[in-house]
């Protein structure tokens, strides 16, 4: 089938940014979500 | 963990859905072919895009007047999946045009407007990253935001108000536009897929944001300690 291999070339790039940046914004949540226990659990012992 | 998993399958559960009408519900296109199936991709990515750039206009009005961080998590965080979209009306529209027009890319008013609109965006993101103190991060971004809304609609009109080598609309579009029945309701759900998705990607970015505000928090706390 002609211009299929262009088709699916389009859905799988437009599919694979949407999951990476799906997969990138997880990725900073759980970074941040070490920090915030770092920081909460380094501001007790402060006290 | 478990809400990004569900993200995830929510986000796979969309893929299949907008696989199988484009593919198999909706009819092949006469003209162009196969081809055409790039549409239920581009299109529903093109007007996600414009509503979160929408949302994030909307967010940096309501920051200059409210001065309340909510509005500037938003505006922050629907800018970037704004941009989410139009990167992939971006990378779509030329493996569309390659076959169509024989070029992947030309300077017409539509192709170049979009083009601005992802750079402004990226400089938004930019500009934030680059501002360290919160209130002067988000009062100059959200005036920069407010300008940078300004290109959508140019980029909506712009095919009604010149001469392109993008298509003329086909919805909304006029004596002798207009979709096959079947099209038309394969769209519509792609659309509303799109939207849910849209939802999907703000939610965990507004969250993100929201804890970035926390994580700044706790590390002024620490240091006044």
């Amino acid at each position: 089938m002609k211009n299929l291999d262009s088709v699916l070339a389009a859905y799988l790039a437009g599919w694979a940014i949407f999951f990476l940046y799906y997969v990138s914004v997880a990725r900073r949540m759980n970074a941040l979500r070490e920090e915030i226990e770092r920081l909460k659990s380094s501001l007790n012992r402060g006290k | 963990m478990l809400k990004t998993i569900l993200g995830a399958a929510i986000l796979f559960v969309l893929i299949a859905l907008t696989a199988y009408l484009a593919f198999h519900y909706a009819p092949v296109e006469k003209s162009m072919g196969i081809i055409q199936k790039i549409f239920y991709l581009h299109l529903p990515s093109a007007l996600s895009s414009f509503v979160a750039f929408g949302i994030c206009f909307y967010a940096n009005l309501m920051y200059v007047f409210k001065r309340q961080p909510k509005w500037d998590w938003l505006g922050a965080s629907a800018a970037e999946v704004g941009l989410a979209f139009i990167s992939v009306v971006l990378v779509t529209g030329p493996i569309w045009a390659h076959p169509v027009w024989g070029i992947w890319w030309t300077w017409d008013a539509r192709l170049t407007l979009t083009f601005v609109l992802w750079l402004l965006y990226i400089s938004y993101l930019l500009l934030r990253s680059m501002l360290e103190e919160p209130d002067k991060r988000a009062l100059f971004s959200a005036l920069f935001g407010i300008f940078a809304f300004l290109d959508v609609p140019l980029v909506y009109f712009s095919i009604r108000w010149w001469r392109t080598q993008h298509p003329q609309p086909v919805i909304l579009g006029g004596p002798g536009s207009g979709l096959d029945p079947r099209m038309r309701l394969s769209y519509l759900l792609v659309w509303a897929a799109f939207t849910g998705l849209l939802i999907l990607l703000l939610n965990a970015r507004y969250k993100l944001e929201a804890m970035r505000a926390s994580v700044e928090e706790l590390r002024r706390e620490a240091e006044v300690q």
